[in-house]
Order: C-alpha cells, then structure tokens, then sequence
C-alpha cells in the first residue's frame, strides 16, 4: 500500500512538472500553429535563475516569481524576435527554436559553468508526513498542489474572461477572430508569455524535486512535454494536464515494476494514442 | 453616398492571379449583390475587402478612406463585419460565447442590440447555451450573421448566405437579411438568383476575376441572356 500510494504520489509529481511545460507548448501550437522546440530551454532557465535567486535570497516564494519573471522576459523576447518572423512556416519554426534551444542550454553554461547544481527544498517543505503508516514525502504534495493551483487558474481565466475567450475561439479559427477585429498578435504574445512562464515554474519545482538542475534537463522534459501534447490533443488545455498525468503515472508505475519499459511507455501511449485518435484524447484538430 | 469602393483590385492566392481588375460601389443602405459562376472571384473579393487575401494593386475605399494593405482586425474595426461563406462558427463556443468574442463595447446600447439580433434570430435565444458547433446549418448561419451584425457595423459582407440551407430556411435567412438592411448597408455573394433578385438593389457580374456588367436588379431580372451567359440561368 505504501509503495503504491508513493508511486501514484510521485507519478502525480512528476505529471505535474510535464504539464506546466506542456500546457503552453499545446495553447502556443494551438492558437499560432507554431512549433516551439525551444519551449525546453524556457523551462531550464526557470529552473537555473529560480534556484539562483533562492539561494540568494532564501526565499523559495521569491524564487518562484524570479523564474516565473525570467520566463515572461525570455517568452517576450522569443516571441518578439525569433517566433514571429517565421509565422506559418513549419520547416524555419523547427529549425530556429532548436537552434535557439541549444543556444539557452549553451548560455546557461556560460552564466553559470558547466556542472550541474544541487537544490533542495525550502525547510517548509523538507521531510515528510507518515498518515496511517503511509509516508507522505510534502514537497511532492507541494508540487502537486501548484501544478493543480495553476491548471485552475488559467482554466478559470480561459472560462469567464474576454482575453480566454479569444484564446479559446483563436484555436478553433484565428482567421474569424482577426474578422471580428481582435488583433490577434497581441494575444499570441500573451498566450506566449504566460506559457514561458509556466514554464520556468516548472523548471524550478524540478530543482528541489531531483535534487540537481542541468543544462540539459529543458530537453530531457520537452520530449515528455511533447508526447504529452500528441496524446491530450494539440490545442487542447484540460487534455494536457490528463495526459500529462497518464505519463506521469505510467512512467512512475514502470520505472518501479517493469524498469526496462520505463521510457518506452511513453512512447508506446503515444502510439497507440496517434493509432485510434490521431488528434489525441481532447484533440480540436485532426 | 458611396460607402465602399473597389478600383481595379488585383489578388493573387499563391501563384494564381485570381482577381486581375475588380471595381465597383455598394451605397448606404443598399444591398449589392456580386454575382458569378463558381471560380470566378466572388470570394476572394469579400476576402480582399477583408485584408485576408490581402490586394497587390487597386484601391479599396471605406467611407473615403483607403483600407488596402491594413491588417484584417484593423478593417474590421472600422465597422465591417464579415460573414464567411463557411460562417466561421467557433464550434466548441457556445451560442452565448460566439456572441461575447464579437462584442466589443459590453454596455446598454449593446445589450439592446443584442435583444433585437435575437428577436430577429430568435433559435439563438432558444440554444443560447448549445455549442455551435451542434447547431443546424441555418441555426450556424444565423449566429454568425448576428455576430457581424452585434458592433453597429456600418457595412457588412455576406457569402452566400443560403449555401446548402434549406428552402425553408433560406426564407428565414432571406428576411433576416431584408431587416438588416434597414440598419446597415450590405454587400452579398450569393447564387441563389431567387434570393439575390428579391433582396439585391444592385448588382455586379464578376466573370473570370473581373467585373463585367452592372446595373440595378431590376434591369438583370428582364435579360435572359446576361443571365444565361454569365450565371447558367435562365
């Protein structure tokens, strides 16, 4: 029973983590078409200035909005100078956002050297709760409560209000919306912003989670940000946090009772998945 | 007065020319109706009024302003509506919600106008809270009518507005139309020549990307031959 309910807790956590860097790369496809391979080098800068300005200052809230305030800067100046000159060519958005993905990685070493840095959580946050003889790691319900506080939110934001709205009509036809005299490139660069800075929230929940940040841990997470993407439907906001806790939790449950299989998995929902839905579980288009 | 004015438009979609010299007026209040077969530019000219397949010559002028080359949203601000031949209905945004993304100022004198559009289109009031997508076809071209209709949009764009509707509801439709005209001026795509002649008070014949006749309906309605020649009928 303890073992279960801490791979479902660490499934859950991990999930969590994919979603916020999943959850702008599907809006940001969703609402520009644009390919974004980049979106993992985002994810890594949360991480690196986040613990940066952690272990200056001593306050992990004050980390978090670091990380998030770097991703909106980062996101704004994407946006701004690499994503828009190649609206609507699929082939320049591959190539340019992972060039510039090693280019963040790269940059990241520059700023601060090539090894990898340790991290741990807040003294809040370290240790653990035992409930009826089940051990409750906090900083994993930390990361679970934040990732589910942020799914809430922007869900809100996409439901009751006009800007959301937009979003929402922009993914099924940005064409009709820039009809109805909503300048539309303004809200791609809202929508990018605040998937960058999701992001970078991201990167630095995983910090204190994996105990070390590495310049390429912002790939490592963007492929599983990807199949997360195919499997919840590209577009697709709810579709993104469910598949990202179905491969959370797969790869969780596989790592432990089948260790071989543990990446295949992913690989093999997202297959069978694209077999009979290609346009993924909530997908809007096909 | 003139509210809209096409001068020898030239478009081109990839590599084909498609419109190679378009020119004509719609007046306030009026519904002039672009007739054609399939292919000969009809469309493209609603698009090209629009900015979304943008002139690569020619003038097009609303309220004596030249609008070519400003960004699709930009034109649509300055009070030109567009109802795409396929609607654009947002499918997955309710009724309610198709309405809300179009409004622009969300006060009293938009709440009236929202009480008259759905006594007008009273099946929206009915599945106010249904996904567009769910709606018939007719119900979908009532929404997105009432969606160009919502911002006192001096001039609004209609493509065939009876396409695959019908009779009974192209009737509905037909006398939507004949109650926004009393508000607003009205520039119509449609091969319905019943429809069309019923509604249209001008009418210009594009054939091959070119406007090749004009005149008032009345005078299309008594020549056979124009219609036989230009639109298949008789």
């Amino acid at each position: 029973m303890d073992v279960f309910f801490n791979l479902t807790l660490n499934g859950l956590a991990t999930g969590m983590l994919i979603f916020l860097l999943a959850a702008g790369l599907t809006l940001i496809f969703g609402l520009m078409d644009v390919l974004n391979f980049a979106h993992g080098g985002l994810f890594a800068w949360g991480a690196y200035s986040g613990i940066w300005i952690y272990s200056s200052t001593g306050s992990f809230l004050i980390g978090m909005i670091g990380a998030v305030a770097t991703g909106f800067l980062l996101g704004w100046l994407t946006e701004k100078w690499i994503i828009k000159p190649v609206y609507g060519n699929h082939v320049q958005q591959i190539l340019i956002t992972l060039g510039l993905m090693l280019v963040l990685s790269e940059l990241l070493k520059v700023v601060w050297g090539p090894n990898q840095i340790s991290a741990s959580p807040p003294d809040v946050l370290k240790g653990s709760w035992e409930v009826a003889g089940i051990v409750i790691i906090k900083y994993r319900v930390f990361i679970i409560a934040v990732g589910l506080l942020m799914f809430f939110v922007v869900q809100y934001i996409l439901k009751n209000t006009k800007i959301g709205l937009v979003v929402r009509a922009g993914v099924m036809n940005k064409e009709m919306v820039q009809a109805l005299g909503i300048n539309i490139q303004k809200v791609f660069m809202f929508v990018f912003m605040a998937g960058a800075g999701m992001a970078a929230l991201g990167g630095i929940l995983l910090g204190p989670y994996s105990g070390v940040i590495h310049a390429e841990m912002g790939m490592e997470f963007a492929i599983l940000a990807f199949i997360v993407v195919v499997i919840g439907g590209m577009g697709s906001f709810p579709g993104s946090i469910l598949a990202a806790i179905l491969v959370g939790l797969s790869g969780s449950f596989m790592a432990y009772y089948v260790p071989d299989l543990s990446l295949a998995v992913n690989m093999l929902l997202m297959a069978v998945v694209l077999i009979f839905r290609p346009q993924g579980l909530f997908g809007l288009k096909g | 007065m003139v509210h809209l004015r096409l001068h020898q438009i030239e478009t081109y979609i990839g590599q084909y020319h498609i419109l190679q010299g378009i020119s004509f007026e719609a007046k306030k209040g009026e519904v002039t109706v672009l007739l054609g077969r399939n292919g000969a530019g009809k469309t493209t000219t609603l698009r090209t009024i629009m900015g979304l397949n943008p002139a690569s010559k020619g003038i097009v002028e609303f309220n004596g302003e030249e609008i070519q080359g400003y960004p699709t949203y930009t034109i649509a601000q300055k009070g030109i509506g567009y109802v795409p031949e396929d609607q654009g209905i947002f499918a997955q945004l309710t009724v309610e919600e198709n309405m809300k993304v179009a409004i622009k100022k969300d006060n009293a004198a938009t709440q009236e106008k929202l009480d008259y559009i759905l006594n007008l289109f009273p099946d929206l009031k009915k599945f106010w809270k249904r996904q567009g997508g769910l709606l018939s076809g007719g119900q979908k071209q009532m929404l997105s009518m009432a969606r160009s209709f919502i911002n006192d949009n001096q001039l609004l764009l209609i493509d065939e507005p009876s396409k695959g509707l019908a009779p009974i509801m192209v009737e509905k439709v037909m006398e939507s139309i004949m109650q926004m005209k009393e508000q607003t001026t009205i520039v119509l795509v449609e091969q319905n020549f019943m429809m069309a002649s019923t509604i249209g008070d001008y009418f210009y014949i594009i054939d091959d990307g070119k406007t090749v006749h004009n005149g008032t309906m009345d005078v299309l309605k008594e020549d056979e031959e124009m219609r036989r020649k230009y639109l298949g009928i008789s």
